[in-house]
């Protein structure tokens, strides 16, 4: 069940993207951004909170769960640090993946080569 | 052939342009999406049971997915899967650090400082500036908005 919630709504979320992506003009680069600051606004305002809550892994996987962890950390951060903790909170709640997403991305470019196209 | 009217000609144009294969799309950005999503909630079981606490598994979740999309789009699998899964599997973390491995590992030949390193965030760093700028705004709205009171 669990499993299944975590599915329905991770895959709904990227069928919005897939929709944007066949009907507009817009590149999968705009999709991204498009999405993570829907996540950082719903984060912000409250809306995406629940999807967490019922999705988990199926709200906080897609892009716009990154967008969401970036709000909730400034938000927490403000809450405690004022305006020095709404510049860090961000940052501070995403640091892993995005450390992560610096460290491999560069070694896995260095030593692998893009496949030619066949 | 016979002659057509011109709205004949147009329903006969018609049946020719390839069906959009929109829904084929919509279902494969379905599933694939929602199975990398089912992978990352595993990977948060799995966490959970070492005790660690929910800050802590969010964090190692991100990271584990996102080696993960870069190690598969090294390997040329990633790619392969985003032309099945589209968005399934762009959105996903794991598409933003295939986002990141994908033109760095293209352009190697520029260089490690112009090629590889600044290539990494020729679509990660968008992402990048508009998230942490968009946070930051957030943080301050919500400084504003909570002394108002």
């Amino acid at each position: 069940m669990e499993y299944l919630k975590v599915f329905l709504v991770g895959g709904f979320i990227c069928v919005i993207g897939q929709v944007l992506l066949d009907t507009t003009k817009l590149t999968p680069a705009h999709i991204l951004v498009i999405f993570l600051v829907a996540g950082v606004v719903l984060g912000a305002i409250g809306l995406y909170e629940p999807l967490v809550k019922f999705g988990e892994a199926g709200a906080t996987v897609p892009i716009s769960g990154f967008g969401y962890a970036l709000s909730k950390g400034a938000i927490d951060g403000a809450k405690s640090k004022g305006v020095i903790g709404a510049f860090m909170g961000g940052l501070e709640a995403t640091a892993g993946g995005i450390a992560a997403a610096i460290i491999f991305g560069y070694i896995m470019a260095i030593v692998s080569n893009p496949k030619t196209k066949s | 052939m016979d002659k057509m009217t011109n709205k004949e000609y147009q329903k006969y144009a018609e049946k020719k342009i390839p069906k959009p294969t929109y829904f084929k799309n919509i279902l494969y950005a379905f599933i694939v999406g929602g199975l990398i999503c089912v992978l990352g909630q595993i990977l948060r079981n799995i966490l959970f049971k070492y005790g660690l606490d929910e800050k802590t598994v969010t964090s190692a979740t991100s990271i584990l997915l996102v080696f993960l999309g870069s190690f598969l789009t090294g390997l040329g699998f990633y790619d392969k899967l985003g032309k099945i899964g589209g968005a399934g599997a762009a959105i996903p973390i794991t598409g933003f650090a295939n986002s990141i491995v994908s033109p760095a590992m293209e352009f190697k030949r520029e260089g490690f400082i112009f090629g590889v390193a600044a290539r990494m965030f020729s679509i990660a760093g968008p992402v990048l500036v508009y998230g942490v700028s968009s946070s930051i705004i957030v943080g301050i709205l919500y400084l504003l908005l909570s002394k108002g009171r």
